[in-house]
């Protein structure tokens, strides 16, 4: 291969999952897509719809970026290098779609965690880079009231 | 019916840790111990459906016939989660149900190493575990338990309740992983993994196997097996339908309530007909959905059905006399195989000290995340 052809692609800062976007210009944002025959919208990008089936009008749609706690799990026990505890959280997205996620912010205990409290869904840095070097963005829950 | 289909011969090899042994011959042991239960040999045997996850593209079918004797049948190697081996099982019920065999073996067998299974990412970018929720199968089925939660204020206890049911039904089993009573503040007491769920709340990694001879009606009659044969009333296998949920959090409520609905309907029969179950309590807080997932018990009542005790061995509808994957142990590909083999043992009056007294009607339920999930019906022939 030509030195030219060997050239490292610089650094550069992306999603932790595909739908996480980060436009040129513009804030991040999580991409979902909307069914415009039956409604159903998810989260990721579709060409397909995975409720009715529909092949056409399937459109991609910003998601929202407040929601509700549907459900979690504290996780006490993780892998090597995965600090514990933390609050593994599942989240209705405002105006449709379902997130998992870590919910911060909130003691780590059973009676400090209520369903459908309200969270803001926030985009923020985080500090693992992959081997590449390259930088991310995540998302996370935070309770919005406080 | 004519065209009914007959469990003749099964057995299942004690679960436990065996690193020093491989998968073949662990499928081997099984399969021979299966074959002498009917007396038949591998000659009489017309196809072969062998279920494995870890080594799924590894031919282990093919290779257990090199163990017990290379007839040159048709081998089917099947790979479906959690529902694994009765995939496997059920592949040789369609066979024989369509009339291409008249008697089949279906062997199931796994090897796994301790620990954690499951866990989000790995790949491209970064890893996802712990950093997007997690993903392993104690924290998905933590919530799959805190959502009955949500619904119906299941508690902690309720169940944990679950698991020291199990490990006491498997002080009958000696061919359980474990013999031992776990009382109520050892379980909650033990490490917490992912809330609700503590340690001796998950099911235990182990190496095992099983296997089954499946028949049809006019085969077994010629062989002279109808004695101790077990009919399958219903064989149902599905996929998950579509949740809106299911992606962020795995849905197994859907997809075993259509596969119960599937297999009720073809038996003709009701969750009141049954006798005993064998459910996939992969976790305790799995047992307790599914206990409405199977219609017995209503919306809403299943924390009040394991108070009740009416699960219990000697109770209404005991389920997982065997010690259920909690106790008994979890070897993946193997147990869908594993259930049938304690239903089918309990159909037949030979259960010993953990028998079900009078058991007619049974059920088998495994459901693995993907998803996929197998109900059989099992009857006394
Ligand atoms: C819970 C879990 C993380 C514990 O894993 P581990 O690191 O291997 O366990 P530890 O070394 O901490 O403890 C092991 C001891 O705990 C006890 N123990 C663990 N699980 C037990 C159970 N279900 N019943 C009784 N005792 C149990 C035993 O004393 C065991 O000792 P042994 O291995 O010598 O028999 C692991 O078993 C697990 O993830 N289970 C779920 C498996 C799974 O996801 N299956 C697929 C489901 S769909
Ligand atoms: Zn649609």
């Amino acid at each position: 291969m030509s030195a030219a052809g060997a050239v490292k692609p610089e650094p550069t800062t992306k999603g932790v999952v595909p739908f996480l976007k980060i436009p040129k210009d513009g804030q991040p944002y999580l991409a979902g897509s909307k069914c415009t025959k039956c409604g159903e919208v998810v989260v990721g990008s579709r060409n397909t719809c995975g409720k009715c089936g529909a092949r056409e009008g399937v459109e991609a749609v910003k998601l929202g970026t407040t929601g509700k706690l549907y459900n979690f799990t504290i996780v006490h026990r993780n892998f090597p290098g995965v600090p514990v505890p933390f609050i593994s959280a599942i989240v209705d997205i405002d105006g449709g779609g379902t997130l998992k996620g870590n919910l911060l912010g909130v003691d780590p205990k059973p009676e400090a965690i209520k369903f459908d409290m309200p969270v803001n869904i926030v985009i923020k840095p985080v500090p693992q880079k992959d081997k590449e070097g390259n930088s991310y963005l995540s998302y996370f829950f935070e309770p919005q009231s406080s | 019916m004519a065209n009914d289909v007959y469990v003749v011969g099964t057995d299942m090899i004690k679960f436990g840790r065996f690193p020093e042994r491989t998968v073949p011959e662990l499928g081997a042991q099984a399969a021979l111990m299966a074959l002498d239960d009917c007396g038949l040999t591998i000659q009489d045997m017309q196809a072969v459906y062998s279920g494995n996850l870890y080594e799924a593209s590894g031919g282990v079918g093919q290779r257990i016939l090199r163990e017990i004797g290379q007839t040159g049948v048709p081998v089917v190697n099947v790979a479906n989660a959690c529902a694994t081996g009765a995939t496997a099982f059920r592949e040789g019920w369609m066979a024989i149900k369509a009339g291409v065999y008249d008697i089949v073996l279906c062997v199931g067998t796994e090897q796994m190493g301790a620990g954690l299974l499951g866990g989000g990412g790995g790949g491209k970018g970064i890893p996802t575990e712990g950093l997007l929720g997690s993903g392993t199968m104690p924290s998905v089925f933590a919530h799959v338990g805190l959502e009955h939660t949500r619904k119906y204020g299941t508690t902690f206890e309720q169940f944990a309740k679950v698991s020291v049911k199990n490990h006491h039904h498997s002080t009958l089993n000696p061919k359980a992983m474990y013999q031992k009573e776990t009382p109520l503040e050892e379980v909650m007491g033990a490490e917490m993994i992912s809330y609700p769920n503590t340690k001796l709340m998950c099911s235990v990694n182990v190496d095992g196997s099983a296997a089954a001879v499946l028949c049809s009606e006019k085969k077994a009659k010629e062989l002279g097996l109808m004695g101790r044969a077990v009919r399958v009333r219903s064989s149902a296998l599905t996929s998950d339908p579509y949740t809106s949920r299911n992606i962020a959090m795995m849905d197994f409520n859907a997809v075993t309530r259509l596969a119960a609905k599937t297999a009720y309907e073809m038996a003709g029969l009701g969750p009141d007909d049954v006798d005993l179950i064998e459910l996939h309590d992969c976790f305790a807080t799995a047992e307790i959905v599914h206990y409405e997932n199977l219609g017995i018990a209503k919306e809403g009542e299943a924390g009040s059905l394991i108070d009740s005790g009416a699960t219990a061995l000697g109770g209404r509808i005991p389920v997982n006399v065997s010690g259920g994957l909690l106790s008994k142990g979890h070897p993946l590909g193997a147990t869908g195989i594993a259930n049938i083999y304690e239903v089918t043992t309990h159909l037949r009056g030979e259960a010993g000290n953990r028998q079900v007294e009078g058991a007619k009607i049974g059920l088998t339920h495994v459901v693995g995340a993907g998803s996929a999930c197998a109900v059989h019906i099992l009857e006394k022939a």
